[in-house]
């Protein structure tokens, strides 16, 4: 599955996961405590550098604000309309702030070195119980098993198409459901098999 | 704690999240024909609860967060990363964790409760209060906060989705009911 890291060299590239996780959470921790329009540009500066250092061009970086779009139009619009232009800048500029920040991480950091990082963050709950290898074990096999459960929702969809039933959501969902159950019934004999449950 | 989960649970937890993500990619699910796709995660998350139970499914929908977290594009739109749990609407986002244990407690009442009669309406409130009230009611006052507005215009604004979230109500419980009248083995060994 592809992560949505874009390799690079930069110094972003190289810190460690752990550290830019708890830079990113003291950032917006203090920007949250500033708020207003110095922070947000301040803010905003510091981001489009890092950018710029991280060797991210202005299409990936975008990529990740799109889905905010409407968000933005709508309480742009409507913070414009009930307060004045300058909250609208601000409210708008602290969404952009604290999403950008968000994905200079994701944009730099591997999908391993995170879920690493979130590991041994995981680690004093060892002790409520929480074993770190069976989380690994589990989230190894959500990537294992999104492609299964694609190709059986493509084969539902054509035996449902077969029976005439295109529009019903029940002829789809139901039968997805009970062939998804299934398919865990045989992994879970499966991983029994190889002394899980030891 | 209420022991070791088995094999099975793992199997099945991993499951119900890749299931969340599989009812993410475009054209899983369309209601209207192909005129308005909407996304059809909620409807996975209400799943994992009432067919899981409430500790499984909590299991599933935050392995599948954390793999979002990690920087997995699986939600609808192909969108992930840290910055959805930064943004507006994150609030929905973690709202499903308390959503689906308490659709998995309902829902577990509802199945002990009623026999093939009746389920079905149990489950629609399942689904409806664990499905919709608790996720918005983390969800609207987090879009409050960070967009500056008042909570009732957070929710109108989040209103948008009601339609859709009741069409996922209905399909969730008439979906549970069917499989476990077709499946009865996934509720064993259920805690």
């Amino acid at each position: 599955m592809i992560g949505l890291y874009v390799p690079g060299d930069s110094f972003l590239h190289r810190a460690p996961a752990g550290v830019k996780l708890l830079v990113l959470a003291a950032g917006l921790a203090a920007f949250g405590l500033l708020r207003g329009l110095g922070a947000v540009v301040v803010a905003a500066a510091v981001e489009v550098g890092l950018a710029l250092a991280a060797g991210l061009g202005p299409r990936t970086v975008l990529a990740h604000l799109r889905p905010l779009r409407w968000i933005l139009i709508v309480i742009g619009s409507l913070q414009a309309w009930l307060s004045g232009w300058q909250p609208a800048v601000v409210v708008c500029g602290s969404i952009v702030v604290a999403v950008l920040g968000a994905s200079l991480v994701t944009l730099t950091t591997r999908t391993e070195d995170l879920l690493t990082a979130l590991e041994r963050g995981l680690g004093p709950a060892r002790h409520l119980g929480v074993r770190p290898d069976r989380v690994a074990l589990v989230l190894a096999l959500v990537v294992r098993a999104v492609p299964v459960l694609s190709r059986i929702a493509g084969e539902v969809h054509q035996a449902r198409a077969a029976r005439g039933a295109q529009r019903s959501m029940r002829a789809f969902a139901v039968p997805f459901v009970i062939r998804s159950v299934r398919y865990a019934d045989r992994l879970g004999e499966a991983l029994a098999a190889r002394g899980v449950d030891d | 704690m209420r022991g070791a989960l088995s094999a099975r649970d793992l199997a099945l937890v991993a499951v119900f999240a890749a299931l969340i993500v599989v009812l993410g990619e475009a054209g899983t699910l369309y209601p209207f024909g192909a005129v308005v796709p909407i996304t059809a995660q909620t409807l996975g998350v209400m799943l994992a609860g009432s067919v899981l139970g409430a500790r499984r499914g909590l299991l599933a929908v935050g392995a599948f967060e954390v793999l979002v977290a990690a920087g997995l594009p699986l939600l609808a739109g192909g969108r992930g990363g840290l910055g959805v749990f930064t943004g507006p609407t994150a609030g929905f986002l973690l709202g499903w964790l308390p959503g689906v244990v308490v659709v998995g407690l309902i829902a577990r009442w509802a199945l002990r409760a009623a026999g093939t009669r009746g389920l079905i309406p149990r489950l629609l409130v399942a689904h409806t209060v664990g499905g919709v009230a608790v996720v918005y009611a983390l969800g609207v006052p987090m879009l409050a906060v960070q967009t500056q507005v008042s909570i009732s215009r957070a929710l109108a604004i989040s209103a948008v989705y009601l339609p859709g979230d009741a069409v996922k109500v209905v399909l969730a419980s008439v979906v549970t009911a069917a499989v476990v009248r077709g499946y009865p083995r996934v509720l064993a060994q259920d805690r």
